[in-house]
């Protein structure tokens, strides 16, 4: 396939936006209803800049308890596929549990949770730990079971141990999917932390986050600057995105097909 | 003269996967210290299992196997297998890879980087020793993987097909290369083939097996001396042997 030149990748995704934007306008305009349930984008933007500070403090907190979970995800997720993968047995006794866990609806959980771990922020990273746990372990899993059988002889020719095979051979033949696991993981902890907070609310103090700002507005019929949230909410995860597709392409540039570049 | 030791002595030998049916019947292949036998025959006759018995990736089901005077598995620091593909680390520079079976022993980390060094340099990738394997030609990644066979100074030298999926000019060129590396380290080689005229360049054993079971159907001879030149392949005599091996294919896929 011949590959699209670098402006157009940029512009047409702006073209769209503006043209979504415009569109927005139309619909207020035509339909004639209110502020309140359809703000402009210009009215979002104003309200966002009203709230700035609340919106700031707010985001901030949620990013630390999205962080918080996704960090504790991505450091239990990879021990755990590590024991899965080097364990048919421990594979074959958790495999089920883990699926359990994962079907459960966090819904259901999350007054247990609260319960057990508190209103704050414990609660909360335990909540994102949750989403964001079962497409990790599963991802590097997987990656651990798919190495090349030919290097499993090398490595068996070579007499090496059952810990070299691993830290020479199954895990980095598995970074591609652990960092799959990741990317998922990464747009799913901001959402965590949200819903957290917002089944929380503030009763620990300090801003409650991004999710108690929902709750809050939502009572004070402050739609615009609901809208804001939302906004502030997408800029959040887009960062945690971002930040993971960083990642990725600091482990794998290098040597991975998927960063192959036309020469070279 | 005393009896040397085979390197490789294979005794009545019979192999089946799990309960399927008998891949090799009776083997009795024995090859000695300065032997260089090629296996040739149809596809799916047991040429790789061969190998892999050798080696010890497999074990037999029948009959007895010793390797350098032992049981293949305890023979394995003595031997080094070279893949089809050439299975190197993508993850891994040439030199990396180049290092590996000496990081898997153990071995400190200065002595593996000048080992591993100086083999890339024998095999002429001296300039391509941080590159990826992504960024390698075929002929280049056979060359790391040949390195990197040779960093352990094995006796013994296993190659299935290592040059099936590369160019004529490639391939004859490494054939030479193998040869020379040959004459500097004294290794003992088993090498896998389709190729009829690979197999006569470079052997002074060509091994014949027919299929269904998996059996040694006959051998030829080849006694041109060692170093041997690339204008060999040209010569009558050449000629001559590559019609030999030939007329011993025939009829083994005229029977199986
Ligand atoms: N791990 C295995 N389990 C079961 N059967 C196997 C296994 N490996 C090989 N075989 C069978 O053994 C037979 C010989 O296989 P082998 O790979 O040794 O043949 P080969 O001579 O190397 O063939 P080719 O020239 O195509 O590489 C085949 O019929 C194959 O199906
Ligand atoms: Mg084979």
């Amino acid at each position: 396939m011949k590959k699209m030149p670098t402006v157009w990748l940029w512009l047409l995704p702006v073209v769209c936006g503006l043209l979504f934007v415009a569109l927005w306008y139309g619909v207020r305009r035509w339909s004639g209803l209110q502020s309140w349930i359809l703000p402009t984008p210009g009215e979002i933007v104003a309200a966002a800049w009203q709230e700035r500070a609340r919106l700031l403090a707010a985001a901030g907190d949620t990013a630390v308890g999205a962080l918080g979970g996704f960090l504790l995800a991505a450091t239990l997720g990879f021990g755990t596929a590590l024991g899965l993968g080097a364990s048919r047995t421990l594979r074959a006794s958790l495999w089920p549990w883990l699926l359990v866990l994962q079907m459960t609806p966090v819904i259901v959980l999350t007054p247990i949770i609260v319960l057990w771990a508190g209103p704050g922020l414990p609660g909360i990273v335990t909540i994102t730990w949750l989403i964001s746990f079962f497409p990790i372990v599963a991802n590097m899993t997987q990656g651990l079971l798919s190495t090349d059988m030919n290097h499993v002889a090398l490595f068996r020719m070579a007499n090496a141990s059952r810990l070299q095979e691993l830290w020479l051979l199954r895990v980095p033949a598995a970074m591609p999917f652990y960092l799959a696991g990741l990317r998922i993981a990464a747009t799913l902890a901001p959402i965590g932390a949200i819903f957290g907070e917002y089944m929380v609310g503030n009763s620990s103090g300090g801003t409650g986050g991004l999710g108690f700002l929902v709750y809050s507005y939502n009572t004070q019929i402050k739609i615009p600057a609901l809208f804001a949230t939302a906004l502030t909410s997408c800029l959040l995860g887009f960062i945690f995105v971002a930040a993971v597709a960083w990642l990725n392409w600091a482990v794998l540039h290098k040597w991975h097909d998927s960063f192959e570049r036309d020469d070279h | 003269m005393e009896p040397v030791a085979p390197i490789v002595k294979f005794s009545s030998l019979k192999k089946r996967y799990g309960a399927g049916p008998w891949i090799l019947e009776d083997i009795n292949l024995a090859v000695a210290a300065d032997d260089f036998v090629s296996l040739i025959g149809p596809s799916g006759c047991g040429k790789s299992t061969v190998l892999k018995l050798i080696s010890g990736l497999s074990p037999g089901t029948e009959g007895g196997l010793e390797v350098l005077g032992t049981t293949p598995k305890q023979a394995r620091d003595r031997q080094a297998f070279i893949f089809q593909d050439a299975t190197l680390l993508p993850w891994l520079t040439a030199q990396r890879n180049a290092e590996l079976p000496l990081r898997l022993r153990r071995a400190a980390a200065a002595e593996r980087a000048a080992k591993a060094r100086a083999m890339l340099d024998l095999v002429g990738l001296a300039g391509a020793r941080d590159y990826y394997p992504r960024q390698l030609s075929g002929g280049m990644k056979m060359r790391v993987s040949i390195a990197r066979a040779l960093t352990l100074s094995p006796q013994l030298l296993l190659l299935d097909e290592p040059f099936g999926a590369l160019d004529e000019m490639t391939r004859n060129r490494l054939n030479e290369e193998l040869l020379a590396l040959r004459e500097r380290s004294r290794f003992t080689a088993l090498f896998v083939t389709h190729s009829v005229s690979e197999a006569v360049f470079l052997s002074n054993r060509v091994v014949v097996m027919a299929a269904n079971p998996g059996r040694e159907h006959g051998e030829v001879r080849v006694d041109f001396p060692y170093p041997r030149p690339a204008a060999l392949r040209g010569s009558p005599e050449f000629l001559a042997k590559v019609n030999e091996v030939t007329q011993l294919l025939h009829q083994v896929e005229a029977t199986s």
